[in-house]
């Protein structure tokens, strides 16, 4: 049977080959009218579809023309609870100090709920080369990698950025998704773990079997990001996540989870807005990010709010900056990028947001601002504490598990 | 016949004649041109590419990229995976439309015959919803109804409340249905109810009916236009709707629009199915609507 390709020498997608294949060698005159009509609504069809795939081969990069002199603005797309923010009066300190400073305005906004349905909205605008009026997006390590892979992020100039160049910790420098970080700097990384009311909930919760308690039923929120989430379940089922996992081990985890919600003790499963359930009352207890519970608990001022990785352990991730392809401020958003990677301000953001902090130094300026926090192993974590807990990152998933653990995921835990 | 003739025959008179008769159907075309634009553009345009949306395939191997294809599998798995879905939705729609209809029905009625020097204000109450977002209000009732707010706490200490929370309940989400879309029910059935005449009411009366039969027989029909438009208005979003799900709802037993929004958003590769899920949707509801309006509709308005 004949191979039939299309554009390009790429094969054809299988429906278009199954059809030219069944059509057979002879071709009566109405068939052929058949397959014009065919081949004109495949035309219609695919004058509508999205662009193809990037097809590999030498990078073709269209960068946009940079007006980053003209105009002095930078957009800057974040999640909650990821920046100091001044309670009284809603502004951000380090980065009214950096407009101050640079007389760049920054347009910040908390649009990032979480990253899939964050990039399921910019990512096609990016792939049709549109706008997105975002300078700055701030994605997890392994949506970093996928936006990497289908070029839809600028390279970074490091030869701008100094402080990121001198500052940024070792193990940092290369990531297996951007070796040498061209096209992506660690924003915080973070630890995912247990979030608790300590007095609400009237005792420790040492395990994740803590959460499915009786009194706990209908109390327990989760993230519903499946690399921390299932990630908690895998290891407490006495998984390794970092290598040497499958399907089987991905499918029991999410066949515990769909039963808790099933039963009860799950009430939620939510993005970044997980927070608004914890300071309605509306949950106890869940699975959080480090830094969020810390936050909650300054700005409840209920000291009560608890974080802990779990016995079994718990995960690290980073998220990272990256300018996106359509940005037309690219330099202005490198001249941010870098001002937080002066020790000075990354120990000012990290006392406020209480993430794992990137930046080399910044624990001498930390104690400065508060002795305390300068040891805290949630922001300057040592190699035992990493290990001692058993905390592990996601290993990295190829595209086709990435679709089908997604869809498992979206079917039988988000959805239904 | 000779008039005739000279209509049909005279060159002269048709030329005479002609342009300006064109030349009026020329500006019936042009007056036409900007709704029929708006129509194909933001209508047909979308709705084409939503179709071929629905039928691509996704590109193994690359999340997030489709090809151009014919596969109906995605119906399929449309209708299969969510069918109870789309069972819910219409379930919680149709209740939440029946209690707007049992709301809005008294409210309307005394907007209309009762309220006297209280109707502006009446009016307005209802309207005043709509100055504020949405999706601010429902998110307000999620803060009111929280498991430590207030109205938990009475409840629960009155004993009237098993499951000790509201919220992420469907109780909530029909509450939130109803409430959401409550105006949309009140101002059709107020505006045919303010149009009857209330001689014809008051002639029921004169005919020994009693004030049910007047109602049954002579209210009622009169305000079924409102009724109908009313009915219409409330099911049809209220069916599509996610966010009142979203922000209310338990995390099981969705409607079918957080599927769609699940599907767009949450799954690589997941548009196609979430094109095609719109597409059912949008049928079922065609059809539905389409029966009901052929069996409550035009005859009995009359």
């Amino acid at each position: 049977m004949t191979q039939f390709t299309g554009r390009a020498g790429r094969p054809l997608s299988p429906g278009a080959a199954a059809v030219l294949d069944g059509m057979g060698p002879r071709l009566s005159r109405r068939a052929l009218l058949g397959t014009g009509a065919a081949a004109a609504a495949a035309m219609a069809l695919a004058s509508c579809a999205p662009p193809e795939p990037p097809t590999g081969g030498a990078p073709e990069l269209k960068l946009p023309e940079d007006l980053s002199d003209q105009e002095k603005i930078v957009n800057w797309a974040n999640w909650t609870a990821y920046l100091d923010v001044n309670e009284k009066t809603g502004k951000y300190p380090t980065l009214e100090a950096f407009m101050k400073q640079t007389g760049i305005e920054v347009a910040y906004s908390e649009d990032i709920e979480d990253n899939d349905s964050y990039f399921a909205k910019v990512g096609p605008q990016l792939r049709a080369g549109q706008s997105i009026d975002r300078d700055i997006i701030t994605m997890t390590d392994w949506m970093s990698a996928r936006i990497i892979r289908e070029q839809l992020c600028q390279p970074l100039e490091l030869a701008q950025m100094p402080n990121v160049v001198s500052n940024l910790l070792q193990p940092l420098k290369d990531v297996p998704f951007d070796p040498g970080r061209n096209y992506s700097v660690t924003w915080q990384s973070g630890f995912a773990g247990i979030g608790y009311n300590k007095d609400k909930v009237g005792r420790e919760l040492k395990s994740l079997d803590d959460l499915w308690a009786e009194d706990l039923k209908g109390r327990v929120v989760v993230l519903s990001e499946y690399r921390d989430t299932a990630a908690l379940v895998m290891q407490s089922q006495g998984v390794d996540i970092t290598s040497g996992w499958g399907k089987a081990e991905f499918e029991k985890a999410v066949e515990l989870i769909e039963q808790k919600i099933e039963d009860g003790y799950i009430r939620k499963v939510k993005g970044n807005s997980y927070l608004e359930d914890l300071t309605s009352g509306n949950a106890l207890a869940g699975i959080t990010w480090s830094g969020d519970i810390f936050i909650l608990a300054y700005d409840t001022g209920d000291p009560a709010w608890t974080f802990a990785i779990p016995e079994s352990g718990g995960t690290l991730w980073s998220d990272n900056l990256m300018v996106p392809i359509t940005s037309t401020h690219r330099r202005n958003a490198q001249t941010l990028i870098d001002y937080y990677y002066d020790p000075a301000v990354a120990a000012e953001v990290a006392a406020y947001v209480n993430y794992v902090c990137p930046v080399e130094g910044a624990q001498a300026e930390m104690e400065k601002i508060d002795p305390e926090l300068a040891q805290s192993p949630w922001i300057f974590p040592t190699a035992e504490f990493i290990a001692d807990n058993n905390i592990q990152t996601f290993r990295a998933l190829e595209p086709e598990e990435d679709i089908e653990y997604a869809d498992l995921w979206s079917s039988r835990v988000m959805g239904n | 016949m000779s008039a005739l003739a000279h209509v049909t025959t005279d060159p002269a008179a048709s030329t005479a004649q002609g342009p300006r008769a064109t030349g009026r159907s020329r500006t019936a075309y042009l007056l036409l041109l900007p709704g029929v634009l708006w129509l194909g553009v933001f209508f047909l345009l979308p709705l084409v590419q939503l179709a071929a949306v629905s039928l691509q395939s996704r590109y193994p191997g690359f999340p997030g990229y489709y090809y151009p294809d014919l596969n109906f599998a995605n119906y399929a798995a449309a209708l299969t995976d969510y069918a109870p879905h789309f069972a819910r939705s219409f379930l919680y729609a149709g209740l939440a439309t029946l209690l707007a209809f049992l709301i809005s029905y008294p409210l309307a009625y005394a907007m209309a015959f009762k309220a006297g020097r209280w109707r502006n204000l009446m009016l307005i109450c209802v309207i005043a919803p709509f100055f504020t977002s949405f999706i601010l209000r429902t998110f307000a009732w999620s803060q009111i109804l929280a498991d430590e707010g207030w109205v938990v706490g009475v409840l629960s200490f009155l004993n009237l409340l098993p499951g000790g929370s509201i919220i992420n309940t469907p109780v909530a989400v029909v509450a939130g249905l109803t409430y959401n879309f409550l105006p949309f029910m009140v101002l059709p059935i107020y505006a045919s109810l303010e149009r009857a005449d209330p001689r014809v009411i008051e002639a029921g009366g004169d005919l020994y009916a009693n004030g049910f039969t007047t109602f049954r027989t002579v209210t009622l029909p009169m305000s079924m236009p409102g009724v109908l438009a009313g009915t219409l208005l409330t099911f049809i979003p209220a069916a599509g709707d996610f966010v009142n799900m979203e922000l209310l709802g338990p995390q099981r037993g969705k409607m079918v629009g957080n599927v769609i929004n699940d599907q767009f958003l949450a799954v690589p590769g997941g548009y196609p199915v979430a094109a095609a899920l719109s597409f059912t949707l949008m049928a079922a509801i065609l059809a539905m609507v389409f029966l009901y309006v052929r069996r409550f509709g035009t005859e009995e308005l009359v």
